[in-house]
C-alpha cells in the first residue's frame, strides 16, 4: 500500500512522544493493525527499520497486533465478524456487508528507556 | 515520565515534578492510583494503573507509554483543517480517484465546461508533468499541479498548500484529481466532502472486487466510457452488482465524457451536493 508513508507517520509519533515524555530510546513499539487496513505487514516491518534510523526508535522491536474485521449486515441488520471484506454474512448468508471496524492503523504503546 | 506513579512528565521519582497530582502520596512506594485520591496502607502492589492502564508481561510497566494514536493522525488533523477552510467558504470539494487512464481529466474538462457559471478550481495530482493542469487551464479554470515525485497518493498537507495557492472564492467547487491509483489514496483523507471513484468500462467487471478499499471509501462511482461498452463486451450490470457488493451504499452513474451521454445526471449530483453545502454555510452564518 503505502508502508513508507505509514512508517514516517510512526516516526513522527515517536518523536512527539519523546519530546512530551522525555525519553531517548524506544525498546519496543506495538501497533494495532485492522484486518481491512490494507497494510502489508512484512513491508511495513521493512520500512519501519529504515524510517526509524536516527530516531529514538532506531533498532526498536516492532510488534503488530491484528484486530478483527467487523461489518454490519444490511440483510439481517446484525454486526458480525468476518475474515475477508467480501465474505458473506456468517449468520444469514447475506452479501451486503459494510465494514464497521478493521481499518485501524494505530500505535498502541511503546516501551521506552 | 515519572517511573513511580506514571504521570507523563519525564521526571524520575524524587525529583520535583513541576506539576500537580490530584493524588496525594509520597513518591517511592508502589501504589499508582490515577485521577483519584484515597488513603491506603502501604506495602501492596497495584498493576494496571500506570500510564498504560495495563500490565503486560515482559514489558516493564513503569516505562510503558500508552500512545493510542492513529498512524495517520497528522494527516487527519491537516485534513480537518482543510475541511474547516472549505466549510467557512461554503465550498464543496470532490476527491476524484481511479486507476490511471480511466478518463478523470477528460471528465473534469467536460464537467468544467458544463458548469461554466460556477466558481471552481482544480488541484491536479500526478507523479510527473504539468500536462493535466495545462489541460484544465485551457478551459479557463484555475489549476494547481502537484507532482508527488515518487509518491503514490496526495495527502492533506499537499492539498492544504495547493488550496492556499488557489485562493478559493466563497461558494466554489473544488475538484481534486488524485494520483491514478486504486490503493493508497483510499486511506488519505484530504478534507474533501466526497470521494468519487471513476471506473471505465474497459477495466473489467471485477475491478471493484480486486480493489475494494477504494470503492468502499467512495460515495459515488462513475462508470465512464459507456460509449465503448458495446466494443469490449462490457457487462454494465455486472459492474454495478460488484460495486454494490463491496459498498451497498454507493451511488452509481453511467456516463460517457466523450459523447456527453449521462453527463446531465453527474452535473445534477454535483449541483445538489454543492447547493446543500453552501446552504449549510449560509444558515450557520445566519444562526
Amino acid at each position: 500500500m503505502h508502508e513508507m508513508s505509514l512508517a514516517e507517520g510512526i516516526r513522527q509519533i515517536v518523536e512527539n512522544q519523546a519530546r512530551q515524555h522525555g525519553f531517548t530510546a524506544v525498546r519496543s513499539l506495538r501497533l494495532e493493525i485492522g484486518r481491512f487496513a490494507g497494510v502489508e505487514k512484512s513491508a511495513l516491518a521493512f520500512c519501519f527499520d529504515i524510517a526509524m534510523r536516527g530516531s529514538p526508535a532506531e533498532g526498536a522491536r516492532l510488534e503488530m497486533i491484528d484486530l478483527p474485521g467487523r461489518a454490519l449486515c444490511h440483510d439481517c441488520n446484525r454486526e458480525v465478524e468476518i475474515e475477508d471484506r467480501l465474505d458473506p454474512c456468517p449468520l444469514c448468508g447475506g452479501g451486503r456487508l459494510v465494514p464497521v471496524a478493521g481499518s485501524e492503523m494505530r500505535v498502541k504503546d511503546m516501551e521506552v528507556a | 515520565m515519572c517511573t513511580v506513579c506514571g504521570c507523563g512528565e519525564g521526571k524520575l521519582a524524587g525529583e520535583d515534578h513541576g506539576h500537580h497530582h490530584d493524588h496525594d502520596h509520597a513518591h517511592g512506594h508502589h501504589h499508582h492510583p490515577r485521577g483519584h485520591s484515597h488513603d491506603h496502607s502501604h506495602g501492596h502492589l497495584h498493576f494496571g494503573t500506570g500510564p498504560a492502564g495495563t500490565s503486560v508481561p515482559g514489558l516493564s510497566q513503569s516505562r510503558l507509554i500508552e500512545v493510542e494514536t492513529d498512524i495517520l493522525a497528522r494527516n487527519d488533523a491537516l485534513a480537518l483543517g482543510n475541511r474547516r477552510v472549505l466549510a467557512a467558504l461554503g465550498a464543496y470539494a470532490v476527491n476524484l480517484v481511479s486507476s490511471p487512464g480511466s478518463g478523470k481529466t477528460t471528465l473534469l474538462v467536460k464537467t468544467i465546461e458544463a458548469l461554466s457559471a460556477t466558481p471552481l478550481a482544480v488541484i491536479e495530482g500526478d507523479q510527473q508533468t504539468e500536462n493535466d493542469a495545462d489541460r484544465i487551464r485551457a478551459t479557463g479554470a484555475p489549476a494547481v499541479q502537484i507532482n508527488t515525485g515518487k509518491g503514490c497518493h496526495l495527502d492533506a498537507h499537499m492539498v492544504g498548500n495547493a488550496m492556499d495557492r488557489l485562493a478559493l472564492k466563497p461558494g466554489s467547487l473544488l475538484f481534486i484529481e488524485n494520483v491514478g491509483n486504486l490503493v493508497c489514496p483510499a486511506a488519505f483523507d484530504l478534507g474533501e466532502d466526497a470521494k468519487v471513484a471513476i471506473l471505465s468500462v474497459t477495466e473489467g467487471e471485477d475491478k471493484p472486487l480486486k480493489y475494494p478499499d477504494m470503492f468502499t471509501a467512495a460515495s459515488l462511482a462513475i462508470l465512464n466510457k459507456t460509449d465503448l461498452a458495446p466494443h469490449c463486451d462490457a457487462d454494465l450490470a455486472a459492474y454495478e452488482a460488484n460495486l454494490k457488493r463491496v459498498n451497498p451504499a454507493i451511488e452509481i452513474l453511467r456516463l460517457s465524457a466523450r459523447t456527453g451521454e449521462g453527463m446531465g445526471a453527474w452535473i445534477a449530483w454535483l449541483r445538489a451536493r454543492h447547493a446543500a453545502k453552501t446552504l449549510a454555510q449560509t444558515s450557520a452564518k445566519a444562526g
